[in-house]
């Protein structure tokens, strides 16, 4: 089954520590000779994007940043035998986060594919 | 889910990515696959039994640093108790005991240091040539898979005493003959790296051809595969047909979701709504099928097939495919594996690249094989071929008797409505 993760959170004022890069890498790195992890890429600040919305039969174009919400920091798409294991490996990159950048706080949305159930 | 559920539901997802990793380094320090895997399922029992009461252990490494621990220490008490061991097993004991002092403070990259190599060795101790085809198959999806014996008995189609019965032989086997664990030696490397790719070929056609059963469990030993081939393409970057394999399985992966139509019906290659190809596999296929050009040498069959596949993914229809290329790779395919089989897929490369009439001359020349007798394909292909050609009389004869050759319902039906459609006017 695929899961997609979305990662959103809130940096703190210091930089991210050049560990924590490493220690992603290594565990992305991880994931990906598993043959689980097949997607992955960080995203750049909403300020950079657009939202394309519709309200009361109106569409209405918005620049970024989409202040009222967290920042999504990055996606990675999963294919894994269980919801469990998503949670698992979701949760090795959080406690990364943890660990690694005191202060950091943020959370991955766990979201299964539709579709072609159960091919990676 | 109450926290005691959620934790055992952690515990096996836990369990399920580092099992591979624990059995592979376990069994570097028994030297037997059988005494690894008890040792890493008891590891799992003091898990169950510790992790809801203590939670899930949030050290160094995680719970699978936690896991490699417990087992190795089990594994020096094993040891110790086996006073019956000889002498070699004796030093790995020592050797172990120094390394137990370690313990207390678990580092994470000694522990990680031979995963690759060990995962490698236990990958071609569960394919080794002395086992049978199926033996190999369960064992690697056990092993290497995280499988249990029951999701191995559904994926196949067989009783879970079949596949109890037919790991446990294999075990013995791999002790008896005294199988030694480690990676094959230069000489023997292709060829069994060629067995390693058989099985996970293997067992991803289990899950493909889908010629019996419920279907809907089948798809999921494609992904078996497709990871067991991801994973070994990381540990073997440099071979060839390890990256041609994963190119061919992702590829043919992709166009799982569109082989079959509404109601579980066949739907060919051709009439594929190609909008329901993945993507996602085709782009992650083609990245393999580079990998593999890239490195020196020839590719071998599972190379090529992946070739094929790639004109297939890379066209937009039917009309739009290299056809030609698919023929000359077909000649390259028959070159490395003769069969009559081949030829016939030649021959619709051929029909569609240079007209039905010279595809229908190869599939002539192929009648009298006693290899096709009874081969679906034939009449298939050649009521195809004579349909084109506006020979509708023999084309529904064609495929009238593929109708009656084939075994699967889904398709008897396609060749009974291909035959049906030779009489419209």
């Amino acid at each position: 089954m695929r899961y997609m993760m979305l990662l959103s959170g809130t940096n703190p004022s210091t930089p991210p520590p050049p560990e924590l890069f490493e220690a992603i890498m290594k565990l992305g790195g991880e994931a990906t000779e598993a043959g689980v992890l097949l997607d992955t890429a960080g995203l750049l600040p909403s300020a950079s994007g657009a939202r394309v919305s519709v309200a009361g039969g109106k569409l209405t174009v918005t620049d970024g940043p989409f202040t009222e919400s967290k920042e999504l920091i990055s996606y990675a798409l999963y294919d894994l035998r269980s919801r469990e294991e998503a949670i698992e490996w979701a949760s090795r990159f959080a406690k990364l986060h943890r660990d690694l950048w005191p202060g950091w706080e943020g959370q991955t949305d766990i979201l299964q594919v539709m579709g072609q159930p159960d091919l990676g | 889910m109450d926290d005691y559920q959620a934790t055992r539901s952690a515990i096996e997802a836990v369990w399920r990515i580092e099992s591979p990793r624990l059995i592979a380094g376990l069994a570097r320090i028994t030297g037997d696959v059988g005494v690894a895997e008890e040792l890493a399922q008891d590891a799992l029992v003091i898990a169950l039994e510790q992790w809801p009461v203590r939670g899930v252990p949030d050290g160094p490494g995680g719970p699978g640093a936690w896991l490699m621990a417990t087992a190795k220490h089990r594994a020096i008490d094993l040891v110790r108790r086996r006073t019956r061991y000889n002498l070699k097993l004796q030093e790995v004991a020592r050797d172990m005991q120094t390394q137990a002092l370690t313990f207390s403070e678990p580092d994470v990259e000694k522990l990680d240091d031979h995963i690759g190599d060990d995962l490698l060795r236990l990958i071609f101790i569960a394919c080794h040539p002395v086992l049978s085809a199926e033996a190999r198959a369960a064992l690697t999806l056990r092993l290497i898979g995280g499988l249990t014996t029951h999701e191995i008995a559904r994926a196949f189609l067989v009783s879970e005493q079949a596949v109890a019965q037919r790991i446990v032989r294999a075990k013995r086997t791999l002790a008896d003959k005294k199988i030694p664990f480690e990676i094959p030696a230069p000489g023997e490397l292709v060829a069994r790296v060629d067995s390693v790719l058989e099985i996970i070929y293997l067992i991803f056609n289990e899950g493909y051809s889908a010629t019996s059963g419920e279907e809907w469990i089948r798809p999921e030993l494609c992904a078996e595969a497709l990871r067991l081939g991801r994973l070994l393409a990381g540990l073997m970057p440099r071979q060839i047909e390890v990256h041609g394999l994963v190119a061919l399985m992702e590829l043919q992966g992709s166009r799982i979701g569109a082989r079959t139509g509404r109601n579980g019906e066949p739907v060919l290659l051709a009439d594929q709504d190609r909008l329901r190809w993945d993507r996602l596999l085709i782009r992650r296929g083609l990245a393999a099928l580079k990998r593999a050009e890239q490195l020196d040498g020839p590719p071998g069959h599972y190379t090529v097939q992946a070739e094929i596949a790639a004109c297939h993914a890379r066209a937009t229809s039917v009309e739009n495919t290299d056809w030609e290329r698919i023929a000359a790779l077909y000649v390259v395919l028959a070159h490395l594996t003769p069969s009559p089989v081949v030829e016939l897929n030649r021959a619709v490369a051929v029909g569609m690249a240079d007209g039905p009439q010279a595809g229908l001359e190869i599939v002539d020349s192929l009648a009298s094989r006693p290899a096709l007798a009874g081969y679906v394909q034939l009449p298939a292909v050649r009521g195809y071929l004579l349909a084109k050609l506006g020979r509708r009389g023999e084309a529904r004869a064609e495929f009238d008797r593929a109708a009656t050759l084939t075994s699967n319902a889904g398709e008897r039906a396609l060749f009974r409505a291909r035959a049906a459609e030779c009489d419209e006017p």
